[in-house]
């Protein structure tokens, strides 16, 4: 009977070195500190944890966080599937300079790109001083018609949509970017734009080009051929960068901080909320609160891996 | 898993197709990119750069020459130096031990070292809080010792390092999986030792992505604000990193000095795109390479 062993044979030597080394230093600077999370939560009765982590305060900050990372999502597939398309099929001045720029908020700090970003958009910023004079213009109706609702549901209240059904808008709302719940958005479409962008790339580059010249020559015009044949290929893989440029939104805090204004109820993200409670040294607070946002950035993360593995099997199939 | 910093591959032309492509179709696409690439990534820098000098050049240079900036920038060029040579120690060790062996228990010790980028930035301070604060684990021992860890210098390198841990390791392993073991095997056959094999063989074909590695997490090291921003508690002068001391000063209406540093950040960022372009190009080139001996062998 052969033995189960732990280890096939190699030849190569250093196992018990780089094995003892890999996982010294890993229980050192991850498993450890992060396993003081599950026991620091553990020191909470269920009931307190479940008050803490539904409070309305937090459940506020759970609307926005998530929210406002999913519309920051939604853009940046939108626009990231664009960028993508023309950095890969077509030929153009400016390319390899805007190739390499896709990976700037990787490379550029968060706190950063927060300053950055609310020096543009504040009132009197490049683009916020624009906003400020077409909310002085009352040329703003129509504008907010589309923008009411998703406000509205944001901020957890449907007033909104009432008013998109019957096309009144409410008069007290102006576009501010800077210290709002867009500028929330704005510092997210910003911080998700490579995930989309790099994930759909490759993706691209793979299309065949005979499936293509196959559907024209079927008879199949352009919008026809985009929809029934390129976005069903594509559409794991934007779907794939869609929900890491999610997962990494809901995480998100230095690029935030500056341009959201930090309202408890209207502005506060969830990270933000857990600075809050340590700075009012509530550890307990924060930590459960912590627990709860690592579980969901899990239950993203497991969903993408899922949609990794089925497209894989579609593909081996 | 998690949010890696994917690789741009390298892109030859599927530009041919571009020509069936009417120009109605084409550059309305194009100018899109273009106006959506310059509102959210060129007009940021842009302005952190004007507002940098908005009050010219004299007060740009004196706030950079202000003696917390000064202790800011050498806390971050620390910080970086401490970390980067850790990263690359256990980058090597682990991609050695999951590229070259099979062993029960490889998939779970990925998933592992990928988790750090798996987690929000407040909370990887967080757990360092939990443990060397003063209502933590250790902390009243350490308290005991007269060693501070939390809002000193070491807690900022330890969410550092927790932070920046993936980043070396998962180059370097996919770079070791992609070559395989042949030239390792043939220099064992040949009687080198062990180290002598690495040394001579492993780290000159790995060392592009080694770099690679190196120069994503150096950005990191240096950038990063929401880990570090918990663990520190933003003492001028000494436990100030250069974005914590981006955020006091901001938060100060210092605008003018804000910016001065964080033009200098930005400076890093755009040092550390062209870099990685660079190497992207170097590492396109090896991946060939090994894919090219490969079929030189199997033919």
């Amino acid at each position: 009977m052969k033995k189960i062993r732990f280890k096939q044979h190699s030849v190569m030597p250093g196992f018990g070195l780089t094995m003892g080394y890999t996982l010294f230093y890993l229980s050192l600077i991850v498993l450890i500190p992060l396993s003081a999370l599950v026991f620091k939560t553990a020191t909470l009765t269920w009931a307190r944890f479940w008050e803490v982590t539904t409070s309305e305060r937090v459940m506020a900050s759970y609307r926005l966080t998530f929210g406002t990372a999913l519309l920051g999502a939604v853009v940046n597939a939108f626009f990231g599937f664009i960028v993508a398309w023309c950095l890969v099929r077509y030929r153009f001045p400016g390319r390899r300079i805007m190739d390499a720029l896709v990976d700037l908020p990787f490379a550029l700090p968060t706190a950063v790109s927060g300053i950055a970003l609310t020096a543009i958009y504040a009132p009197n910023g490049w683009v916020g001083e624009h906003l400020e004079k077409w909310n002085a213009s009352g040329l703003r109706g129509s504008l907010e018609a589309w923008y009411a609702p998703v406000a509205g549901w944001v901020r957890g209240d449907n007033t909104g949509w009432s008013s998109y059904a019957t096309g009144l808008v409410p008069p007290d709302l102006e576009i501010k970017a800077a210290y709002s719940q867009l500028g929330i958005i704005i510092a997210m479409t910003f911080i998700g734009l490579p995930f989309v962008v790099r994930t759909l790339q490759p993706a691209i580059q793979e299309l065949e080009a005979e499936l293509e010249d196959a559907a024209a020559s079927l008879g199949a015009d352009r919008w026809q051929t985009f929809r029934r044949v390129i976005m069903p290929v594509l559409f794991p893989a934007l779907l794939t960068g869609f929900g890491l440029s999610f997962a990494r939104a809901v995480g998100e805090y230095g690029s935030i901080v500056f341009i959201s204004g930090n309202m408890p109820m209207k502005t506060e993200v969830t990270p933000l909320l857990i600075v809050a409670k340590l700075e009012e040294y509530d550890y307990a607070g924060a930590t459960a609160i912590a627990v709860v946002m690592l579980v969901a950035s899990f239950v993203i993360l497991f969903a993408i891996n899922l949609i990794q593995w089925w497209t894989g099997a579609h593909k081996r199939a | 898993m998690a949010q890696a910093v994917p690789r741009r591959r390298a892109t030859t032309p599927g530009g041919a197709r571009a020509r069936n492509t009417p120009a109605w179709v084409r550059w309305p696409l194009i100018g899109v990119s273009f106006g959506f690439v310059g509102l959210f990534l060129v007009m940021p820098m842009a302005a952190v750069f004007a507002e940098a000098f908005r009050k010219g050049v004299g007060v740009y240079m004196d706030s950079l020459r202000d003696p917390d900036a000064l202790s800011a920038i050498w806390l971050t060029v620390l910080t970086a130096a401490i970390t980067l040579p850790l990263n690359i120690v256990f980058g090597l060790s682990s991609a050695w031990l999951i590229a070259r062996f099979r062993f029960a228990g490889r998939g779970l010790l990925i998933t592992l070292i990928d988790l750090p980028f798996a987690v929000s930035p407040v909370i990887s301070g967080l757990i360092f809080v939990l443990m060397f604060g003063l209502q933590g684990w250790i902390g009243p021992w350490l308290k005991g010792h007269d060693i501070q860890i939390i809002f000193a210098v070491p807690g900022v390198i330890l969410a550092t390092l927790f932070v920046t841990f993936p980043f070396v390791a998962r180059e370097v392993l996919s770079l070791m999986q992609e070559q395989g073991d042949d030239q390792e095997q043939a220099a064992l056959m040949l009687g080198a030792s062990g180290w002598k094999t690495f040394w001579r063989v492993t780290l000159p074909n790995v060392k592009w992505a080694v770099l690679y590695g190196v120069i994503l997490c150096n950005a990191r090291a240096m950038g990063e604000f929401g880990a570090v921003s918990v663990v520190s508690g933003h003492v001028r002068g000494r436990t100030n990193t250069m974005p914590l001391q981006v955020e006091i000063l901001y938060n100060e209406y210092n605008f003018v000095a804000a910016f001065a540093v964080a033009s200098l950040l930005t400076l890093l960022a755009l040092v550390t795109l062209v870099v990685k372009g660079v190497l992207e190009w170097r590492l396109a080139g090896e991946a060939q390479d090994a894919e090219e001996s490969t079929k030189g062998i199997t033919a």
